[in-house]
């Protein structure tokens, strides 16, 4: 077990070296190092088929459950590597949430989508602790006041912001470190962009967010660091500002400004 | 001319027609360049063909299905009066004889003189009548070959035409199978009410003896079971539903494993050629599960209950049930793979993105969210179980009692149709009519099983999206 690694802009939650992935002998990621530190919202942009969700991917191993997906390199949380054989795959997810890009609620009553993950990993033991856990999560979403009401009926019933946010819920419920966003609004409009927006905003007190976006002023809204990826590469990681200010890499440049994308 | 060759002659005029019509519109077409026609030639040669054959043939049924009343009423006209009387014959067995007579077939007896007579007057108009066909067939193929020829023209629209005549093909057809369904139903219907003639419907509904055999309609006092028999579903009702329950309790779990293996553990390579393995159980002949059931099973569990302190009977409920289960099993286990499979994989990558595993997942997400489209499938597969009769005939031991025990003999509903229509039918005693009132009974169960999985399958396709 190594030391908790810190570096010049705080401490490191998640550090990747080398990594590749590769689907069946075609190369989709070539050797990315990048460090997400901890409390921070990083973002990971570029054009489609760069591999930015790929790799995001990589950080709770949902890779895994593509048969022909393999990856190679290292990947730690806390100074422990997450491929190791001897780690517990479904503990690692519960401590690294994910919300996907089009929203995907159970098809079941809004209270049971909440309760799902701390019932798995035995979280709440009375039916009053389940309550508390299911409100504050629909709470810290911002949830909790449009469904107060109507805890028994459907999710999928929600509207297309609401099922996003109902799933943000859903991973906080098991109390992760991390939670990583696929694109979390572009199935969403404007407005329920906005108060996703907001949202992680208010989540990152508390949680490490790894957000893919297409859309770069999101990134630039809601991002501290932002990387930048082109065909597998890693091409360029920094403070947002600085990135969309004054990037050091041609193409990324080239990337923020529309010349291509 | 046969209406065998008439038909023939049709189709190969229709071919001649779709030929012409082609030529014919290429013509046109070379006549009025500065015009576009409307359809291509093969619709205008469609559509000659099609006027060509079909009002002749529309004439063909209708002459096929009015005539022989038109004959046989023309040669009863004829009949000498005095003959009629004497004989004291009924009508219609004395113009069956003349029809035989008339085709050759030979009756009983010798002829009397005015039948031949009469005969010979039949054979005549039969004659006439395929001649007057045939040229009235001809005549108005020609007229509607010619017609339709005549008529292509750049602004016809001939394609149109095509579309609504293969429009009223498929109603023809659907129609076709609608009315042979009502028309089942309504044949039991009728059969059916004949024998609550005989027997109160309560008796038939709430009786709890079903003995029939021994005895018929008009016995009086002093025979075996009185003089009606004694017709009392329930026995039967008891023995189909403790069979088919058996069958589901073998087929359900076996039939759900299988189909979670293939849809979410089993590589695709394997599932390619499993699933149509496993497929082949649903065509096997059902006569051949019963040997399976009499010779192997029945034998077997017999032997196993002996090793374990219980009587089962070779041929009893739990056999014939346990033989049907397997038959079974690929209808649960075909449908609800396609129903697994159809459970979005974002439904699953929610799940384990949470941390569940996989086995938590088929459990907590995958199979609720299938479940209505399994519970369908159920349903298909019990319909079937209750309708089955071959491999209840053989292994079941065809003893209709009222009884609780599945290691005994019992009888079903089909069974006991199949018991009372073989061998010499009398088709006017309850004996015989109380098979239809069986076979009513079960179409309304099946029907209601299936009414209920339609509503079922249907409320899933609500589930997600």
């Amino acid at each position: 077990m190594t030391a908790i690694e810190t570096n010049s802009i705080g401490k490191v939650k998640m550090t990747a070296r080398d990594v590749r992935v590769f689907y069946g002998d075609n190369e989709a990621i070539h050797g990315v190092d990048l460090d997400v530190m901890e409390n921070e919202v990083i973002a990971f942009i570029g054009p489609s088929g760069c591999g930015k969700s790929t790799f995001l991917r990589c950080l709770n191993r949902m890779n895994d459950t593509i048969d022909i997906c393999r990856v190679t390199g290292s990947i730690k949380m806390d100074g422990r590597d997450i491929y190791d054989p001897s780690l517990d795959v479904v503990q690692l997810r519960a401590q690294v949430g994910m919300v996907f890009q089009k929203p995907n609620p159970f098809p079941k009553s809004i209270y049971e989508n909440i309760a799902y993950g701390p019932r798995l990993h035995g979280l709440a033991s009375r039916k009053s602790e389940l309550d508390d856990v299911v409100e504050s999560s629909l709470r810290r979403a911002g949830l909790w006041n449009e469904v107060k009401d109507r805890l028994d009926q459907p999710g999928t019933g929600l509207s297309g912001g609401q099922q996003q946010r109902l799933c943000i819920a859903r991973s906080i419920a098991v109390s992760p470190d991390v939670i990583l966003m696929d694109e979390p609004c572009s199935a969403l409009d404007p407005i329920a962009t906005s108060i996703i927006e907001e949202l992680i905003d208010e989540l990152k007190q508390n949680f490490t967010i790894v957000i893919v976006t297409h859309n770069m002023q999101q990134a630039a809204r809601v991002s501290d660091r932002t990387a930048f990826f082109h065909l597998g590469d890693l091409i360029e990681i920094g403070a947002t500002n600085e990135v969309f200010t004054n990037p050091i890499n041609k193409r990324t440049e080239d990337y923020i400004t529309g010349r291509y994308g | 001319m046969s209406n065998f060759s008439l038909i023939v002659l049709l189709l190969a005029l229709m071919a001649i027609g779709y030929q012409l019509g082609m030529v014919r519109s290429r013509k046109v077409a070379t006549v009025n360049p500065q015009q576009k026609m409307h359809s291509r030639p093969h619709h205008y040669g469609m559509m000659v063909g099609l006027w060509a054959v079909i009002p002749a043939f529309f004439i063909l049924v209708l002459w096929t299905l009015l005539s022989p009343g038109v004959i046989n009423g023309m040669v009863a006209a004829q009949l000498p009066a005095e003959a009629l009387a004497a004989e004291g014959l009924t009508a219609d067995v004395i113009m069956r004889r003349i029809s035989n007579l008339a085709t050759n077939f030979g009756v009983v007896a010798e002829a009397e003189q005015w039948e031949l007579a009469a005969a010979a007057y039949m054979q005549q108009l039969q004659t006439s009548s395929a001649l007057l066909l045939t040229g009235l067939m001809a005549a108005i193929a020609a007229a509607g070959l010619f017609f339709s020829f005549k008529r292509i023209q750049p602004h016809l629209r001939a394609r149109h035409q095509i579309e609504r005549t293969v429009k009223a093909v498929l109603i023809i057809c659907s129609t076709v199978a609608i009315l042979t369904t009502i028309g089942i139903v309504l044949s039991m219907v009728g059969e059916t009410i004949k024998f609550f003639s005989f027997i109160p419907p309560a008796d038939f509904f709430l009786g709890t003896t079903w003995n029939p055999r021994f005895s018929t309609t008009g016995v009086a006092e002093g025979s075996l079971t009185g003089s009606q028999g004694s017709f009392g579903l329930l026995p039967l009702l008891s023995g189909t539903m403790m069979i088919a329950g058996i069958a589901l309790l073998v087929a359900i779990p076996l039939g759900l494993m299988v189909a979670i293996y293939l849809a979410e553990y089993a590589p695709a390579s394997f599932r390619a050629t499993a699933k149509p393995i496993i497929e082949v159980l649903a065509g096997i002949p059902t006569i051949v599960y019963g040997f399976f059931a009499l010779v192997t099973v029945g034998p077997f569990l017999a032997d196993f209950g002996a090793s374990i302190g219980l009587t089962i009977r070779a041929t009893s409920a739990l056999t014939a049930g346990v033989v049907m289960g397997i038959m079974i099993v690929p209808f649960i286990s075909s449908l609800s793979d396609d129903i697994i499979t159809q459970v979005p994989k974002a439904l699953r990558d929610a799940s384990l993105g949470l941390g569940a595993t996989k086995s938590e997942t088929i459990r907590k997400v995958v199979l609720p969210a299938a479940l209505p489209g399994i519970v369908g499938a159920v349903l298909l597969a019990a319909s079937r179980a209750i309708g089955e009769t071959m491999i209840v005939v053989l292994a079941a031991g065809n003893s209709p009692t009222l009884t609780a025990n599945p290691f005994e003999a019992v009888s079903t509903i089909t069974v006991s149709i199949v018991n009372q229509l073989t061998g010499d039918n009398d088709f006017a005693s309850p004996q015989t009519l109380v098979a239809f009132a069986l076979g009513l009974t079960l179409f309304v169960i099946t029907l209601l099983l299936n009414i209920v999985a339609l509503v079922v399958v249907r409320k899933y396709r609500e589930q997600y999206e």
